[in-house]
């Protein structure tokens, strides 16, 4: 069973920004933002042909300047959020904005992806989320699985509650919270819980995690220290909602019950370097994806902490139907935790990982040097978590 | 030519030969009886012939076989007359004529004297038997008479003896009637006598009297007066058993007076068993006493602080001996006493030594309980000597009783407790000596800590010695622990030859529970310092985490095979079970040190990266003036970075390099670098084309191996600086992507870069590793620079060298 070889897509700028499509559930689809000071910045658009095992790729314009983070809307697939660098009077300042895809860049693509990449559509403009008074913007969230009318931005040390009115048009601070404390704190990064009725915000500054409650913008928890170092990202386990996943400049990914705050359920130290994204896999949430400095990406298999820490569970009817596949089982041994596989084809240090929002087995990984790889699951475990 | 003289010459010695055979076989019958000779010589030579003649040699001298001794068996006087003939002149030849002739003349006179001797001899012995023959003649004439007398006796004789045997036929019935009467009257006199035996408290003989009695009396207890008799017996015994056994109870008589009342109850047909029960209890009762007071020693000690050596002692001298005192008169009485008749078909020894066994394990239990609290008392781990001393004397003391007490349990029990107090304080030893590791850490640190108040300077040269005063330490204390240890197998300590302290406690308990856990100890608590101190703000200090990484490692060298030949040599370990290898251990210690060679250059590696963060981080690269200066973080990550150095220096050794380093001097690099910087940026520079930045670069990625940052390091001085200056370097780069630059923030990051390359590349191993992540780092800076124009790199070096 030999696995498909990764497929690599190279930009022509260096790039941090990666997303997966999420209201697009067909077609397998990442959103990639480039970091260019000096030319226009592109948004990349990247179709993978799981059959064919092709990419097709469309191109818009982002003027408005070099793209730090990306994260598309839940409800409509042509909506996506930005956070760029304006440099004005000699000051660079980070700033959000809600875009629109032009509605041709999907045809236009398809017929002639040559003119497309010459002649390059722009991003429609749909409204900014004014921060001026706030300071930059370290990343923007879409309210998971919500109609697309709720965005959390994260500017220095705010939190701020968007409502998009008039198809997100207009957008108005409903309600926002500020850390205070010592020195100069900044959120690097947050991540919106899909669980209790999307009420719940986890944000990392510094060494810390924090939870916040959206209805009243208040601090529910803070795990101080979670890291030794620095915080870079953060991911809630699809399935468990007290389960959380962070990584950070200590190498180390660590699994968090937020109910016991003082010890991780579970630390990894695989990565030689930082660890800079962490991402669970939306359906199977034992399958793990960190991206790190040391330009490596490494799959890790959770099972122990997982939804289904006894692997599938087999139907009692299934069983006495087929005693074949039952001492089959037997001598399967169950999964341990493990890492399933390191992925070095980056060489540049890799700062984003992204499961794809269509295809559970399939994921992204963007380098700084430009360069974006597919890769699936190991066919041989895919199996094993099916069958 | 003189044929007259030839002639004379023969005739001569015709005649001297002659004289001479005649010579041999005189001397051969020459007896003893020769007359002395004057001559001293000669009668030594006579004697020495005669003993030749009767063939005893004299011891060791081996017969002449020279055919010209004379005097020699073997002598032909065909060769000596030759010999003489050729050696000797005519005027010897003359002498020597002469002299034989004179000797056969003075033998042939001395033949003559022995044949007259031996002639008179022989007529006075034909005198002498003539007589002898007169004188039998008489005597058989005596004889004749003799018998003739002795047939007359018997007949006689036999005619008496005839006459008197019916007289003798009544004699003996008489002597058989008084007898009987005899014995009758004893019967009659019994009562009499036993109650006067009673008044005497003579009861022995009572009851031999009694014993002797009881059958007839039995017997023929039909008939009124002997019943009468029997009856009036059978009330005086009972009194007297009733006596016997008041005093028997009393028990305060003495152990001989016990046994004899024992004895006699028992002749008594009083039930062996219930004599057992009381002799036990009443012995049980003394000896509780003795626990009692035991007891109550113990609780003193708690308080007194009396050592275990005098307890054991009062132990042994009262309950113990006290014990088999028991054991032995109660031996005496039961069971080794011969019984005779019908006693000894009541099995009374089986039945006996059963009660015995009971007996002493119930006392030896409470015995031992108490003796068990008292070792656990024992928790000092100073002097191991009083220790053992105790354990020796309370196994010494319980062997009497396996002596006394062949099947008993009480010795392998007792043994037990020995082995358990053994083991016991093996772990009492291991918590000890991890305590001092312990306690020895927090001096080490606190040694660290404080010099570093006052001066920074004195810290670091006392690393060598504070390595080497810790790990002797270590050693020293184990290797006292080891000599106390020791004492539990010495070889005047009776249970030292036991199996368990001949194999297990050498092997399992001292080998493996003390040294081996030990050592792992160490590893233990060194990996500790890793992690604990990797989440929590890090409280090891790094010299720390270095000395102990050079200690395991020293450890994996030398030390860990040095104590472990000393534990077997000591204990003379034979490994039936197995036990953990050399190599694993020095495995495990590799493992340790490695782990805390990581950690520190991890650690430190955080401190400069930290440092080179904060500084990237709160600029405003935008906004900043033009470089003047190398900025003063730069400074001081190289002068931690030279600090570091020495405190490595201190204890690994240097490491190598890539083979360039020897001739790579600071000028030739400075070219180096010029020229490949220029060649790297200079298109990068021009807005024209953008990808050719990045091309030269992944093409350098694609022929340089791939960089770990955090990876494991070599234990010497080069890897482990490698190591901390790729950690910080890549921080810088990564920190540098973050931000946005302005033109003079570009060249401040240049200036700080050459600076770096000045300073950095003589600590590592291959400088290029330096090269490249510099020039990374200054490539991002001009790719994150909105007016990207470099400074000039003679402007560079001029800023450099100044600062």
């Amino acid at each position: 069973m030999e696995d498909d070889a990764p497929v690599i897509y190279g930009l022509e700028f260096q790039a941090r920004a990666l997303t997966a499509q999420t209201a697009e559930t067909d077609a397998i689809r990442f959103v990639v933002g480039t970091q260019s000071l000096k030319f226009d910045n592109q948004i990349h658009i990247i179709d993978f042909d799981d059959e064919n095992n092709m990419i097709n790729k469309s191109v818009l314009l982002h003027d408005a300047g070099e793209i730090w983070h990306i994260s598309g809307s839940p409800a409509d697939k042509a909506v996506l959020t930005t956070c760029y660098s304006k440099t004005s009077e000699s000051r660079v300042l980070t700033c959000a904005a809600v875009w629109r895809m032009p509605p041709e860049w999907e045809s236009g693509s398809h017929e002639s992806p040559d003119d497309s990449s010459n002649n390059p559509q722009t991003l429609e403009l749909l409204c900014h989320l004014d921060n001026t008074t706030h300071g930059s913007v370290a990343c923007v969230l879409w309210e998971p699985m919500g109609d697309g009318k709720r965005v959390i931005s994260l500017a220095e040390n705010h939190v701020l509650l968007w409502d998009l009115q008039e198809s997100s048009t207009k957008a108005t601070i409903s309600s926002s919270a500020t850390l205070e404390g010592k020195g100069q704190l900044k959120f690097t990064a947050g991540k919106w819980s899909p669980h209790h009725n999307s009420t719940q915000l986890a944000t990392a500054n510094d060494t810390a995690i924090r939870g916040w409650d959206l209805r009243s913008m208040s601090q529910i928890y803070c795990i101080e220290s979670a890291h030794g170092q620095l915080v870079r990202d953060l991911d809630f386990n699809p399935n468990k909602q007290y389960y959380l996943a962070s990584c950070g400049d200590d190498c180390k990914v660590k699994f968090w019950d937020v109910r016991h705050i003082n010890e991780p359920v579970k630390c990894l130290e695989e990565h030689s370097h930082w660890v800079w994204s962490v991402r669970y896999n939306h359906s199977h949430d034992q399958l793990l994806l960190t991206g790190s400095s040391d330009s490596r990406v490494i799959l890790s298999n959770m099972v122990s902490i997982s939804s289904e820490p006894f692997g599938h569970l087999v139907d009692d009817d299934e069983l006495s139907d087929n005693e074949e596949s039952q001492q089959e089982d037997k001598g399967k041994e169950p999964l341990r935790d493990s890492i399933i596989a390191t992925y070095e084809e980056h060489e540049d240090s890799v700062y984003a990982v992204e499961w794809s929002a269509a295809d559970p087995w399939l994921f992204a990984s963007l380098s700084y040097d430009g360069r974006l790889v597919i890769n699936r699951v190991p066919r041989a475990l895919k199996y094993r978590i099916l069958l | 030519s003189f044929p007259g003289i030839t002639a004379i010459q023969r005739q001569r010695e015709t005649h001297i030969y002659s004289g001479w055979s005649l010579m041999g076989r005189r001397l051969a019958c020459l007896s003893a009886t020769t007359p002395p000779d004057s001559d001293p010589t000669g009668r030594r030579q006579v004697h020495s012939m005669l003993k030749l003649y009767y063939g005893m040699n004299e011891e060791g001298k081996v017969e002449s076989l020279d055919p010209c001794d004379i005097n020699g068996p073997h002598f032909d006087p065909e060769v000596y007359l030759n010999k003489l003939r050729k050696e000797c002149s005519l005027g010897e030849l003359m002498d020597h004529e002469s002299c034989t002739v004179k000797q056969i003349r003075s033998l042939d006179s001395d033949m003559q004297t022995l044949v007259y001797e031996n002639y008179n001899k022989f007529i006075s012995a034909t005198d002498t038997i003539r007589k002898m023959k007169n004188d039998f003649k008489k005597m058989e004439d005596e004889m004749d008479c003799l018998s003739a007398n002795m047939a007359a006796i018997t007949e006689f004789s036999a005619h008496i003896s005839g006459t008197l045997q019916d007289q003798h036929a009544q004699i003996t019935k008489l002597s058989g009637v008084h007898t009987l009467l005899r014995k009758l009257q004893f019967l009659f006199e019994l009562p009499a006598r036993l109650n006067k035996c009673l008044e005497l408290q003579a009861y022995a003989q009572a009851v031999s009297a009694h014993r002797r009695a009881r059958c007839v009396l039995q017997q023929y207890s039909h008939m009124p007066s002997f019943r009468g008799i029997q009856d009036d017996c059978h009330v005086i015994m009972e009194q007297l058993a009733q006596q016997l056994r008041q005093k028997f109870r009393d028990g305060g008589s003495s152990a001989k007076d016990l046994s004899e009342c024992v004895e006699l109850l028992l002749q008594l047909d009083e039930p062996a068993e219930e004599l057992c029960d009381k002799f036990l209890s009443h012995a049980q009762s003394r000896l509780e006493a003795d626990l009692q007071g035991l007891e109550a020693e113990l609780i003193d000690s708690l308080v007194t602080d009396t050592d275990i050596l005098e307890f054991i002692d009062r132990g042994c001298n009262e309950f113990v001996s006290n014990l088999c005192l028991v054991i032995a008169s109660y031996q005496e009485l039961f069971i080794n006493h011969p019984q005779e008749g019908e006693l000894a078909s009541k099995k009374i020894p089986e039945m006996a030594n059963g009660k015995l066994h009971v007996f002493v394990d119930t006392l030896a239990a409470r015995y031992f309980s108490l003796v068990e609290r008292r070792i656990q008392e024992e928790k000092g781990v100073g002097d191991n000597s009083l220790l053992v001393r105790a354990l020796d004397r309370f196994h010494r003391r319980l062997q009497a009783i396996s002596k006394l007490l062949p099947g008993s349990a009480v010795p392998s029990q007792g043994t037990e407790i020995v082995v358990r107090a053994a083991r016991e304080r093996i772990k009492q030893y291991l918590s000890a000596l991890q305590t001092f590791y312990h306690d020895s850490l927090t001096d080490v640190r606190q040694a660290l800590a404080a010099p570093r108040g006052a001066t920074s300077k004195d810290a670091t040269p006392s690393l060598p010695e504070l390595l080497t005063s810790l790990s002797n330490f270590i050693l020293n204390q184990l290797k006292s622990v080891l000599a106390s240890v020791h004492l539990f197998t010495a070889k005047d300590i009776t249970f030292s030859n036991k199996p368990y302290f001949k194999g297990e406690f050498c092997s399992q308990g001292v080998r493996e529970g003390l040294v081996v856990s030990f050592i792992k100890f160490i590893c233990q608590s060194s990996r500790q310092y890793c992690e604990s101190a990797g989440d929590r703000g890090g409280s090891t200090p790094p010299a720390l985490l270095l000395l102990l990484s050079r200690l395991c490692l020293d450890y994996e060298t030398s030390t860990i095979s040095y104590i472990l030949t000393l534990t077997d040599e000591q204990f003379l370990v034979q490994h039936h079970t197995p036990v953990t290898p050399v190599t694993a251990l020095c495995a495990e210690a590799r493992e340790a040190a490695q782990k805390l060679l990581n950690h520190y250059v991890k650690v430190q590696g955080l401190i400069i990266s930290q440092m080179l963060r904060k500084s990237v981080e709160t600029r405003d690269w935008v906004n900043t003036i033009e470089p003047r200066n190398v900025r003063a973080v730069m400074k001081r990550v190289v002068e931690d970075t030279t600090s570091i150095d020495v405190q490595v220096g201190l204890l690994y050794e240097e490491g190598v390099r890539k083979a360039h380093s020897s001739d790579s001097s600071k000028r030739t690099f400075s070219v180096y670098s010029s020229s490949r910087q220029q060649i790297r940026y200079a298109p990068s520079y021009t807005p024209s084309a953008p990808m050719d930045t990045s091309l030269l670069s992944n093409i350098h990625k694609l022929f340089s191996e791939r960089i770990d940052i955090f990876s494991p390091v070599e234990f010497n001085k080069v890897s482990v600086l490698t190591g901390i200056i790729k950690i910080s370097l890549k921080t810088f780069l990564e920190c540098v992507r973050l931000r946005t630059f302005g033109r003079y923030g570009l060249q401040q990051i240049q200036v700080d870069c050459h600076y770096l390359q000045m300073y950095l590349w003589r600590f590592v191993s291959d400088e290029n590793l330096v090269h490249f992540l510099l020039d990374e780092i200054v490539g991002s800076a001009a790719h994150r620079c909105l007016d990207p124009s470099p400074m000039e790199q003679s402007v560079i070096e001029v800023i450099c060298e100044r600062g």
